[in-house]
């Protein structure tokens, strides 16, 4: 059913919770300049306040999300976010508070800040966090502008990085945007960096090595170390992206593989919810000899009493105004404060355990192309349903129908019809048992009525989507 | 406490399927030296313990329950209406992914649609993305597009811009083979006379904010003739609480009209998260970083929405893309847009002159007070600078007596703004409030 856009509630109410004005419109008015003022005002909806509420809570039931449905989005980390997190984040003290208020008056949010940034170090073994990057993509930003600063420092030319082909497409992105240029690794048969073609690619002009590991389709790199000594050998650095943590923690740590800097997503590992596509909050790690780059201000702590630190000459800056996704961070803080160091380790424990199950149960019926153990999460492949006419497009719709989010698909790209999946550790064995038989279901589905696969999905608000007329004829907005 | 699956008899079976003896069998690609360390956290708090211990931390704080805020210089404590937060927090909107499986993710999507139209409506621009993480980024990929639409390398930078978005600008152009040149400020405002000379055929981009970081409003509409005159683009970055009085950005000819959105119905939370918006001309619709939500139809001919213009994005572009962002600011973006709906066309205007309203009477109450001064004589929206000539370890200790959350002291950014303060009013304050401000002002 459609629910007609907001500003096609034609019903007009008075905006009765704000306060009268003490005087006369105009008098107020004359405060400002003619010149300065308003001329057509915006023709906002002006419905009651039932009305909106009808309106966005019908929105909201047209949306799939994790209190409600499986969502085995590979690489995303869907995983149940406990709901003492949501209300810790709104406690008036940590939700109404201001950030250039005085440090003495704020101890409170400094220690939430400045401990998160111990807790993070020690997770990732890192010397140093920053809490400022506002996004994984973000925080990949301010990591190679401090790779970038440390390069310049030292006298150094670099003009390259370099990513594996099966990298997220923010890497590229994010090295570009420094005015990197960026040249592939491949990926070799057992599905990890191709030691050789790294060897043929490294030379004096590389800043950086950036890499996810457990990798994109959820294989540890066994020669973790051996990659990051080439590099440093090379004269440069290697970057983490830790889109992929959710699978180390208690287990080990990128500090100790090699890396030098390290993105974490609390979006993803540390209990963030994605709030239909953000706010996330992507923290970043460095080694002792980057901390002179570090974006300003610091948050530090001397005897009992914690304190901002702005005095900073090598700083690469600011990346977003003020200290970062502060309740963001609060949520997190409050996370590893419950689960404490075992806990964590439970997490990717349990990660990986539900990965590897569901991947030895759906080879059953799907390919799977890298043998051995996964981690956290692993990719499937449809080339066999292809050849029946059904990619894994269809499949990820046809996944919809039985109130399932579907995987991420053709994604990473080197792997045919991909379909990545990533179960996480909050979810119950009956869960992926469930999600088995459907995928059985739809498999045979493939076979013996295709046609309802391709038409898939018929139980969501709308079929599938005419994406092409979109971008052909872009309508982004309303207009009357 | 934890929020892991999984029992004991569970994950003997899992693992007799997988073919495995034991957890630690499916780890062996780790290699043993990485194997050995310890991590220096707390033990684990029981959910009664997390809770006494989280609220024992907020207590430390100052927050606007119990104390009055006249600091802005960014965010402002302005009332978030209970029907923005309690729909916003929808499990169905919170708990979901990037709506990029659309027909899983309607809502969603309609709901961004309406932001951007709502954000075009405000900002008077034809176009908006989805959301950005804040005004200040938002402002530097303006930079950005306009150095790259342009073709040009020289970009005018308003002094009176926000300190953390110009610091973020310069963060994000540290790279760029470009120059930011500030403009200079006279009194609390740019200086014109100086833009004029300085903008030239070089310049990419005049940048300003409106009402700007001292509250004085700008003459917007001769810095967009100093800007187009020379063929530069004008970036406008606004109050979106401001636009219910002063004129839009589309209005005065901007190309790009960024913003921090937090005034619309998000917490101040510290700093963040809110959302930055971005909206510009129809001509740079391609060229916008970020998602963009489009609508369509799906196959049987009915509306339907989904992300759009993809082909801009690192997902698809990758080293190509328009920017790097991904992960944006949805659930601030959708805050707004309930709270612009909720104050419908009357509301804003009533809030917007609320708080030109309330400050005025603060401005004209604190003058009258001893050692209180004007700085400048602009007109001004919610803020204002005065110069007090006062102890400030004495003025402080006397307002966190009142339970004040003072105004920003401009001279540890500027020494050459010693004395002066920047006040925030919003129509949240109140007549008692104001008399414990005047209280401790003339105490101190």
């Amino acid at each position: 059913m459609i629910t007609p856009l907001i500003f096609e509630n034609k019903s007009f109410a008075e905006c009765t919770w704000l306060p009268e004005l003490a005087e006369a419109e105009e008098l107020v008015v004359s405060e400002l300049p003619k010149r300065a003022l308003r001329k057509n005002p915006p023709d906002l909806p002006s419905p009651s306040e039932l009305d909106v509420t009808r309106h966005f809570t019908r929105l909201s039931q047209k949306n799939f999300c994790v209190d409600a449905n499986f969502y085995p989005l590979g690489s995303c980390t869907m995983k149940y976010n406990p709901k003492i997190l949501d209300t810790t984040a709104l406690l008036s003290g940590l939700a109404d508070i201001h950030p250039l208020a005085d440090a003495s008056q704020m101890q409170g949010a400094l220690e939430i800040l400045c401990e998160t940034q111990r807790f993070l170090s020690s997770i990732t073994g890192m010397d140093e966090f920053t809490l400022q990057p506002a996004a994984g993509a973000h925080g990949e930003l301010c990591g190679l502008l401090m790779i970038g600063a440390y390069h310049r420092f030292k006298g150094a030319a670099k003009d390259t990085v370099l990513v594996p082909d099966s990298a997220h497409g923010t890497n590229p992105a994010s090295a570009a945007l420094c005015g990197y240029q960026v040249v592939q690794v491949r990926t070799n048969a057992k599905g990890h960096v191709d030691l050789e073609d790294l060897k043929s690619k490294l030379n004096s002009r590389v800043a950086c090595l950036m890499m996810t590991n457990p990798n994109t389709l959820g294989l540890f790199e066994e020669e973790i170390l051996e990659i990051a000594s080439m590099v440093h050998g090379a004269g440069g650095l290697v970057y983490y992206d830790g889109a992929n943590l959710n699978a180390l923690l208690g287990l080990c740590r990128p500090g100790d593989m090699g890396f030098d800097v390290v993105h974490v997503n609390l979006h993803k590992t540390f209990a963030v919810p994605h709030g239909s596509g953000g706010p996330g909050s992507g923290p970043v790690g460095v080694k002792r000899e980057l901390i002179p780059f570090l974006p300003k201000p610091r948050v530090l702590k001397k005897g009992s009493t914690y304190f901002f630190e702005s005095d900073a000459n090598h700083s690469i800056g600011k990346m977003r105004s003020f200290y970062g996704n502060f309740s963001a961070i609060v949520r997190t803080y409050a996370y590893i404060r419950a689960l404490g160091p075992k806990g964590l380790k439970r997490v990717s424990e349990q990660a990986i355990l539900n990965a590897n199950y569901l991947k030895a149960k759906l080879k059953e019926f799907f390919e799977v192309p890298y043998n051995g153990f996964c981690m956290h999460e692993f990719v499937a492949s449809a080339a066999r349903q292809k050849k029946l006419g059904v990619k894994a497009l269809d499949i990820a719709k046809r996944l919809l129908d039985f109130g399932i989010h579907a995987p991420t698909i053709y994604f990473p790209l080197i792997v045919e019809e991909a379909l990545m999946i990533e179960p996480t550790e909050t979810e119950s064995k009956e869960t992926l048992d469930a999600f088995v038989e459907v995928m059985r279901q739809i498999d045979r589905e493939i076979k013996e009525t295709p046609q309802t696969v391709l038409d898939a999905p018929h139980t969501t608000s709308v079929s599938r989507i005419d994406e092409v007329r979109a971008a052909r004829q872009p309508n982004v907005r309303f207009r009357k | 406490m934890d929020f892991i699956s999984g029992r004991n008899e569970d994950k003997t079976e899992m693992l007799r399927t997988i073919g495995a003896a034991s957890i630690e069998s499916l780890l062996c690609a780790i290699p043993k030296s990485l194997r050995s360390f310890s991590i220096e956290i707390p033990e684990a708090l029981s959910a009664i313990d997390l809770e006494r211990e989280t609220k024992r931390i907020a207590a430390s704080n100052a927050d606007f329950d119990r104390w009055a805020c006249y600091l802005g210089a960014g965010v402002y404590d302005h009332f978030v209406h209970p029907a923005t937060e309690s729909l916003a927090h929808r499990s169905e909107f919170i708990t979901a992914y990037t709506p990029y499986q659309g027909e899983a993710s309607q809502g969603a999507l309609q709901a961004i649609y309406e932001y951007q139209s709502l954000i075009c409506e405000l900002t008077a621009m034809d176009c908006s993305n989805a959301s950005m993480y804040d005004g200040a980024s938002a402002l530097a990929e303006a930079a950005v597009l306009a150095l790259r639409g342009t073709e040009r390398k020289k970009i005018l930078l308003s002094a009176a811009v926000h300190p953390d978005s110009r610091a973020v600008l310069k963060t994000y152009l540290s790279f760029f083979d470009a120059e930011v040149v500030e403009v200079p400020v006279t009194g609390c405002v740019t200086d014109l006379g100086r833009l004029e000379s300085l903008a030239d055929e070089k310049t990419a981009a005049i940048i300003f904010q409106q009402p700007n970081f001292f509250g004085a409003i700008e003459e917007a509409g001769l810095i967009s003739e100093a800007a187009h005159r020379p063929g530069a683009l004008l970036i406008a970055s606004v109050n979106p609480v401001s636009l219910g009085v002063l004129a839009p950005p589309g209005e005065y000819g901007a190309d790009i009209a960024v913003g921090d959105g937090q005034p619309l119905g998000n917490r101040v939370a510290f700093g963040g998260p809110h959302f930055g918006f971005f909206a510009v001309r129809d001509s740079f619709l391609r060229k916008m970083p970020g998602r963009i939500a489009g609508m369509t139809v799906d196959h049987e001919g009915r509306r339907a929405f989904v992300l759009t213009l993809q082909a801009r994005e690192q997902h698809i572009r990758r080293e190509k893309a328009t920017s790097n962002i991904c992960t944006n600011h949805a659930l601030g973006a959708l805050k707004g847009a309930i709270q612009l709906c909720l104050l419908g066309k009357e509301g804003l205007k009533r809030l917007s002159l609320l708080n030109v309203h309330k400050a005025h009477q603060v401005y004209r109450r604190l003058l009258k007070i001893k050692g209180v001064f004007p700085v400048g004589t602009h007109p001004f929206f919610n803020e204002f600078v005065l110069e007090i000539k006062k102890d400030p370890a004495a003025l402080h200790k006397k307002m966190a007596a009142q339970r004040i959350i003072g105004p920003l002291a401009l001279g540890p950014l500027d020494a050459s703004r010693r004395g002066q303060y920047l006040f925030a009013v919003t129509e949240k304050r109140t007549e008692e409030e104001l008399s414990r401000l005047v209280r401790s002002l003339e105490d101190a």
